[in-house]
Protein backbone atom coordinates (compact mmCIF):
# COMPACT_ATOMS: atom_id res chain seq x y z
CA UNK A 1 0.00 0.00 0.00
CA UNK A 2 1.23 3.60 -0.81
CA UNK A 3 1.18 6.14 2.15
CA UNK A 4 0.69 9.74 1.35
CA UNK A 5 1.87 11.46 5.27
CA UNK A 6 -0.20 14.10 5.85
CA UNK A 7 0.78 15.12 10.07
CA UNK A 8 -2.13 18.05 9.89
CA UNK A 9 -4.46 19.36 12.42
CA UNK A 10 -8.06 19.11 10.56
CA UNK A 11 -9.01 22.55 11.83
CA UNK A 12 -6.17 24.08 10.42
CA UNK A 13 -8.21 26.34 8.28
CA UNK A 14 -9.87 27.75 10.88
CA UNK A 15 -6.57 28.27 12.97
CA UNK A 16 -4.85 30.46 10.34
CA UNK A 17 -8.35 32.70 10.08
CA UNK A 18 -8.25 32.99 13.97
CA UNK A 19 -4.72 33.93 13.84
CA UNK A 20 -5.42 36.60 11.06
CA UNK A 21 -8.52 37.99 13.32
CA UNK A 22 -6.17 38.30 16.56
CA UNK A 23 -3.96 40.23 14.12
CA UNK A 24 -6.52 42.82 13.21
CA UNK A 25 -7.13 42.70 17.02
CA UNK A 26 -3.64 43.63 18.02
CA UNK A 27 -3.22 46.14 15.28
CA UNK A 28 -6.75 47.69 16.58
CA UNK A 29 -5.67 47.53 20.47
CA UNK A 30 -9.04 45.18 20.90
CA UNK A 31 -9.51 43.24 23.82
CA UNK A 32 -12.10 40.90 22.87
CA UNK A 33 -14.14 38.18 24.70
CA UNK A 34 -15.56 34.92 23.29
CA UNK A 35 -18.87 33.97 25.68
CA UNK A 36 -20.20 30.32 24.87
CA UNK A 37 -22.49 28.77 27.84
CA UNK A 38 -25.31 26.14 26.80
CA UNK A 39 -28.88 27.87 25.24
CA UNK A 40 -30.39 29.90 28.26
CA UNK A 41 -27.91 30.13 30.44
CA UNK A 42 -28.17 33.77 30.54
CA UNK A 43 -24.97 34.85 27.63
CA UNK A 44 -27.48 38.01 26.20
CA UNK A 45 -29.15 39.03 29.76
CA UNK A 46 -25.09 39.18 30.98
CA UNK A 47 -24.24 41.65 28.45
CA UNK A 48 -26.97 43.26 28.93
CA UNK A 49 -25.86 43.91 32.75
CA UNK A 50 -22.29 44.28 31.62
CA UNK A 51 -22.77 47.13 28.95
CA UNK A 52 -24.94 49.38 31.62
CA UNK A 53 -22.14 48.86 33.47
CA UNK A 54 -19.07 49.79 31.47
CA UNK A 55 -20.68 51.22 28.23
CA UNK A 56 -19.91 55.25 29.35
CA UNK A 57 -16.30 54.03 30.38
CA UNK A 58 -15.40 51.95 27.81
CA UNK A 59 -16.08 51.87 23.98
CA UNK A 60 -18.10 48.34 23.07
CA UNK A 61 -19.10 46.49 20.35
CA UNK A 62 -20.92 43.42 20.27
CA UNK A 63 -20.79 40.23 17.66
CA UNK A 64 -23.90 38.08 18.44
CA UNK A 65 -24.28 34.61 16.83
CA UNK A 66 -27.86 32.28 16.83
CA UNK A 67 -28.88 29.59 14.88
CA UNK A 68 -31.82 31.75 14.20
CA UNK A 69 -33.72 35.50 14.24
CA UNK A 70 -31.49 38.91 15.11
CA UNK A 71 -33.64 39.20 18.80
CA UNK A 72 -30.47 39.47 20.63
CA UNK A 73 -28.80 42.01 18.41
CA UNK A 74 -32.52 44.27 18.64
CA UNK A 75 -32.04 43.43 22.53
CA UNK A 76 -28.02 44.63 22.65
CA UNK A 77 -29.11 47.66 19.80
CA UNK A 78 -31.37 49.02 22.70
CA UNK A 79 -28.57 50.09 24.67
CA UNK A 80 -26.98 51.91 21.74
CA UNK A 81 -24.01 49.52 21.30
CA UNK A 82 -23.22 48.91 18.00
CA UNK A 83 -23.89 45.24 17.00
CA UNK A 84 -23.79 42.92 14.63
CA UNK A 85 -25.55 39.64 14.30
CA UNK A 86 -24.58 36.56 12.77
CA UNK A 87 -27.13 33.98 11.97
CA UNK A 88 -25.92 30.44 11.66
CA UNK A 89 -28.64 29.04 9.76
CA UNK A 90 -28.36 25.62 11.23
CA UNK A 91 -24.47 26.26 12.63
CA UNK A 92 -23.84 25.14 15.76
CA UNK A 93 -21.41 27.03 16.61
CA UNK A 94 -19.15 30.48 15.26
CA UNK A 95 -16.30 29.87 12.76
CA UNK A 96 -13.30 32.30 12.70
CA UNK A 97 -14.54 33.16 9.24
CA UNK A 98 -17.91 34.44 10.22
CA UNK A 99 -16.54 36.68 12.64
CA UNK A 100 -14.02 37.98 9.98
CA UNK A 101 -17.57 39.15 7.64
CA UNK A 102 -19.02 40.30 11.09
CA UNK A 103 -15.92 42.50 11.86
CA UNK A 104 -16.21 44.46 8.11
CA UNK A 105 -19.45 45.87 9.64
CA UNK A 106 -17.60 47.09 12.79
CA UNK A 107 -15.16 50.21 13.43
CA UNK A 108 -12.41 48.59 15.21
CA UNK A 109 -10.46 51.80 15.46
CA UNK A 110 -12.86 52.98 17.60
CA UNK A 111 -13.78 49.80 19.82
CA UNK A 112 -11.49 48.59 22.87
CA UNK A 113 -13.89 45.95 24.37
CA UNK A 114 -15.68 43.22 21.42
CA UNK A 115 -17.98 40.89 23.11
CA UNK A 116 -18.66 37.95 20.98
CA UNK A 117 -21.85 35.96 21.92
CA UNK A 118 -21.41 32.57 20.63
CA UNK A 119 -24.25 30.22 19.32
CA UNK A 120 -25.47 28.81 22.36
CA UNK A 121 -23.77 25.02 22.56
CA UNK A 122 -21.30 23.46 25.50
CA UNK A 123 -20.22 21.16 22.90
CA UNK A 124 -19.15 22.74 19.86
CA UNK A 125 -18.04 26.50 20.00
CA UNK A 126 -14.98 24.71 22.23
CA UNK A 127 -13.22 23.83 18.93
CA UNK A 128 -13.08 26.94 17.46
CA UNK A 129 -10.77 29.72 17.80
CA UNK A 130 -12.14 32.66 16.84
CA UNK A 131 -9.03 34.92 17.64
CA UNK A 132 -10.16 35.86 21.06
CA UNK A 133 -7.91 36.95 24.07
CA UNK A 134 -10.27 35.14 26.41
CA UNK A 135 -12.98 32.80 26.78
CA UNK A 136 -15.79 33.21 28.69
CA UNK A 137 -17.71 30.02 29.69
CA UNK A 138 -21.13 30.54 31.62
CA UNK A 139 -22.96 28.51 33.45
CA UNK A 140 -25.96 28.83 35.22
CA UNK A 141 -27.01 27.13 38.44
CA UNK A 142 -30.42 25.74 37.27
CA UNK A 143 -28.12 23.54 34.88
CA UNK A 144 -26.81 21.05 37.72
CA UNK A 145 -23.34 20.95 39.18
CA UNK A 146 -22.11 18.49 37.47
CA UNK A 147 -21.84 20.07 34.09
CA UNK A 148 -18.24 20.66 33.96
CA UNK A 149 -18.16 17.07 33.99
CA UNK A 150 -20.04 16.82 31.64
CA UNK A 151 -19.05 19.09 29.09
CA UNK A 152 -14.92 19.35 29.89
CA UNK A 153 -13.98 20.49 26.68
CA UNK A 154 -15.36 23.86 27.25
CA UNK A 155 -14.22 24.15 30.91
CA UNK A 156 -10.51 23.25 29.86
CA UNK A 157 -10.71 25.60 27.02
CA UNK A 158 -12.08 28.63 29.12
CA UNK A 159 -10.63 30.87 30.77
CA UNK A 160 -13.12 32.21 32.70
CA UNK A 161 -16.39 30.88 34.46
CA UNK A 162 -19.11 32.73 35.57
CA UNK A 163 -22.02 31.02 37.63
CA UNK A 164 -25.03 33.09 37.00
CA UNK A 165 -28.57 32.68 38.77
CA UNK A 166 -27.08 32.35 41.82
CA UNK A 167 -30.25 34.12 42.74
CA UNK A 168 -31.71 30.73 42.35
CA UNK A 169 -29.67 28.68 44.49
CA UNK A 170 -32.36 28.44 47.24
CA UNK A 171 -34.57 27.27 45.01
CA UNK A 172 -32.62 23.93 43.16
CA UNK A 173 -30.23 21.03 44.12
CA UNK A 174 -27.23 22.64 42.42
CA UNK A 175 -24.29 23.15 45.05
CA UNK A 176 -22.43 26.09 44.27
CA UNK A 177 -19.10 24.77 45.78
CA UNK A 178 -19.57 21.21 44.49
CA UNK A 179 -19.88 23.20 40.97
CA UNK A 180 -16.24 24.97 41.10
CA UNK A 181 -14.62 22.13 42.18
CA UNK A 182 -16.08 20.46 38.87
CA UNK A 183 -14.95 22.96 36.73
CA UNK A 184 -11.13 23.29 38.78
CA UNK A 185 -11.26 19.34 38.21
CA UNK A 186 -11.11 20.19 34.77
CA UNK A 187 -9.02 23.36 34.82
CA UNK A 188 -7.53 24.94 37.98
CA UNK A 189 -6.60 28.02 36.44
CA UNK A 190 -10.23 29.22 35.57
CA UNK A 191 -10.92 32.47 36.95
CA UNK A 192 -14.76 32.16 38.76
CA UNK A 193 -17.53 34.97 39.46
CA UNK A 194 -20.62 34.18 41.03
CA UNK A 195 -23.38 36.85 39.93
CA UNK A 196 -27.04 37.09 39.27
CA UNK A 197 -28.19 39.37 36.18
CA UNK A 198 -31.43 39.62 37.66
CA UNK A 199 -30.48 41.14 41.48
CA UNK A 200 -27.22 42.88 40.15
CA UNK A 201 -25.17 40.66 42.54
CA UNK A 202 -21.83 40.01 41.57
CA UNK A 203 -21.94 42.14 38.33
CA UNK A 204 -19.51 44.69 39.79
CA UNK A 205 -16.36 42.15 40.18
CA UNK A 206 -17.13 40.88 36.94
CA UNK A 207 -16.52 44.39 35.08
CA UNK A 208 -14.05 45.62 37.11
CA UNK A 209 -12.39 42.31 35.83
CA UNK A 210 -12.76 43.05 32.24
CA UNK A 211 -11.53 47.17 33.25
CA UNK A 212 -8.59 45.92 34.84
CA UNK A 213 -7.63 43.21 32.07
CA UNK A 214 -8.44 46.48 29.25
CA UNK A 215 -6.08 48.20 31.11
CA UNK A 216 -3.25 46.17 31.30
CA UNK A 217 -3.64 44.84 28.02
CA UNK A 218 -3.58 48.65 26.67
CA UNK B 1 -23.04 18.10 15.48
CA UNK B 2 -20.21 20.33 14.70
CA UNK B 3 -18.45 16.73 13.53
CA UNK B 4 -20.43 17.59 9.96
CA UNK B 5 -17.75 20.56 9.43
CA UNK B 6 -14.79 18.75 10.95
CA UNK B 7 -15.34 16.11 8.27
CA UNK B 8 -15.43 18.46 5.51
CA UNK B 9 -12.65 20.03 6.98
CA UNK B 10 -11.15 16.22 6.43
CA UNK B 11 -12.11 16.05 2.89
CA UNK B 12 -10.46 19.26 2.24
CA UNK B 13 -7.04 18.22 3.54
CA UNK B 14 -7.59 15.10 1.25
CA UNK B 15 -8.22 16.97 -1.79
CA UNK B 16 -5.17 19.10 -1.18
CA UNK B 17 -2.98 16.08 -1.25
CA UNK B 18 -4.30 14.00 -3.79
CA UNK B 19 -5.62 14.91 -6.97
CA UNK B 20 -9.58 14.34 -7.49
CA UNK B 21 -9.11 11.67 -10.19
CA UNK B 22 -7.22 9.84 -7.92
CA UNK B 23 -10.09 9.44 -5.05
CA UNK B 24 -10.74 6.28 -6.05
CA UNK B 25 -7.56 4.74 -4.82
CA UNK B 26 -7.50 6.37 -1.55
CA UNK B 27 -8.38 3.34 0.75
CA UNK B 28 -8.49 5.08 4.20
CA UNK B 29 -7.72 8.54 5.61
CA UNK B 30 -5.77 7.91 9.12
CA UNK B 31 -7.32 10.04 11.31
CA UNK B 32 -6.61 10.83 15.19
CA UNK B 33 -8.73 12.10 17.92
CA UNK B 34 -8.01 12.26 21.11
CA UNK B 35 -10.75 10.74 23.68
CA UNK B 36 -11.10 14.90 25.02
CA UNK B 37 -10.85 16.37 21.61
CA UNK B 38 -14.33 17.45 21.70
CA UNK B 39 -14.97 14.95 18.72
CA UNK B 40 -17.40 12.31 18.92
CA UNK B 41 -15.77 9.44 16.90
CA UNK B 42 -19.37 8.04 15.23
CA UNK B 43 -20.48 10.86 14.61
CA UNK B 44 -17.70 11.79 12.42
CA UNK B 45 -17.46 8.48 10.89
CA UNK B 46 -21.02 9.25 9.89
CA UNK B 47 -20.56 12.44 8.69
CA UNK B 48 -17.77 11.56 6.69
CA UNK B 49 -19.74 8.75 5.00
CA UNK B 50 -22.67 11.02 4.38
CA UNK B 51 -20.63 13.76 2.58
CA UNK B 52 -18.09 11.54 0.67
CA UNK B 53 -21.38 9.34 -0.53
CA UNK B 54 -21.99 10.02 -4.73
CA UNK B 55 -18.18 11.59 -4.76
CA UNK B 56 -15.45 9.78 -6.08
CA UNK B 57 -13.98 9.11 -2.57
CA UNK B 58 -17.19 7.16 -1.71
CA UNK B 59 -15.69 3.74 -1.38
CA UNK B 60 -12.89 5.30 0.84
CA UNK B 61 -12.97 4.53 4.84
CA UNK B 62 -12.16 6.92 7.87
CA UNK B 63 -9.80 5.50 9.68
CA UNK B 64 -10.05 6.80 13.08
CA UNK B 65 -7.34 6.21 15.80
CA UNK B 66 -8.56 7.04 19.42
CA UNK B 67 -5.73 8.66 21.69
CA UNK B 68 -6.88 8.11 25.54
CA UNK B 69 -6.55 11.82 27.40
CA UNK B 70 -3.32 11.52 29.61
CA UNK B 71 -1.72 13.69 31.87
CA UNK B 72 1.62 14.58 33.39
CA UNK B 73 1.99 15.39 37.11
CA UNK B 74 4.64 18.03 37.90
CA UNK B 75 4.38 17.28 41.57
CA UNK B 76 5.17 13.61 41.40
CA UNK B 77 5.99 13.16 38.00
CA UNK B 78 3.76 10.32 36.83
CA UNK B 79 1.94 10.21 33.36
CA UNK B 80 -1.76 8.74 34.40
CA UNK B 81 -4.70 8.22 32.49
CA UNK B 82 -7.65 9.78 33.92
CA UNK B 83 -11.11 9.42 33.46
CA UNK B 84 -13.80 12.19 32.48
CA UNK B 85 -10.73 14.56 31.13
CA UNK B 86 -9.78 15.36 34.57
CA UNK B 87 -6.53 16.49 35.23
CA UNK B 88 -6.29 16.19 39.00
CA UNK B 89 -3.51 13.19 39.24
CA UNK B 90 -4.57 10.16 40.54
CA UNK B 91 -1.65 9.17 42.41
CA UNK B 92 -0.86 12.14 44.76
CA UNK B 93 -4.15 14.31 44.31
CA UNK B 94 -2.08 17.58 42.79
CA UNK B 95 -3.78 19.51 40.17
CA UNK B 96 0.02 20.80 38.95
CA UNK B 97 -0.65 19.03 35.44
CA UNK B 98 0.03 19.38 32.23
CA UNK B 99 -1.74 17.71 29.33
CA UNK B 100 0.40 15.31 27.25
CA UNK B 101 -2.12 13.45 25.43
CA UNK B 102 -5.91 13.25 24.28
CA UNK B 103 -7.46 16.51 22.77
CA UNK B 104 -5.73 16.00 19.40
CA UNK B 105 -7.55 16.28 16.28
CA UNK B 106 -5.73 15.62 13.00
CA UNK B 107 -5.15 13.18 9.87
CA UNK B 108 -1.99 11.46 9.65
CA UNK B 109 -1.89 9.91 6.80
CA UNK B 110 -4.04 9.15 3.46
CA UNK B 111 -3.61 5.43 2.55
CA UNK B 112 -3.41 4.65 -1.35
CA UNK B 113 -3.87 1.59 -3.51
CA UNK B 114 -0.09 -0.33 -4.42
CA UNK B 115 -1.32 1.79 -8.33
CA UNK B 116 -1.01 4.98 -7.07
CA UNK B 117 2.24 6.32 -6.68
CA UNK B 118 3.40 8.61 -3.66
CA UNK B 119 4.87 11.73 -5.08
CA UNK B 120 8.25 12.34 -2.80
Amino acid sequence: MSIITIERKVLEKNDEQARHNRDLFTLYQNFVINLVSSPGSGKTSLLEATLKCIKSKISVAVIEGDVQTDLDAQRIAKLEVPVVQIVTNGGCHLEAKLVNDALQALDLARTELLIIENVGNLVCPANYDLGEAQKVVVLSVTEGDDKPLKYPTMFRNASVLIVNKIDLLPYVDSNIETLKQNALRINPNLTIFELSCKTGEGINQWCDWLEQHMNNKG
Amino acid sequence: MHELSIAQNIVEIVQQNVPELDWPKVRSVVTIVGEQSGVVPDSLQFSYHAITASTRLEHSELDIEPVPFTIHCIECGVDSLTDQGSVQCPVCGMFATTIIAGTELSVREIKMDESYEVKK
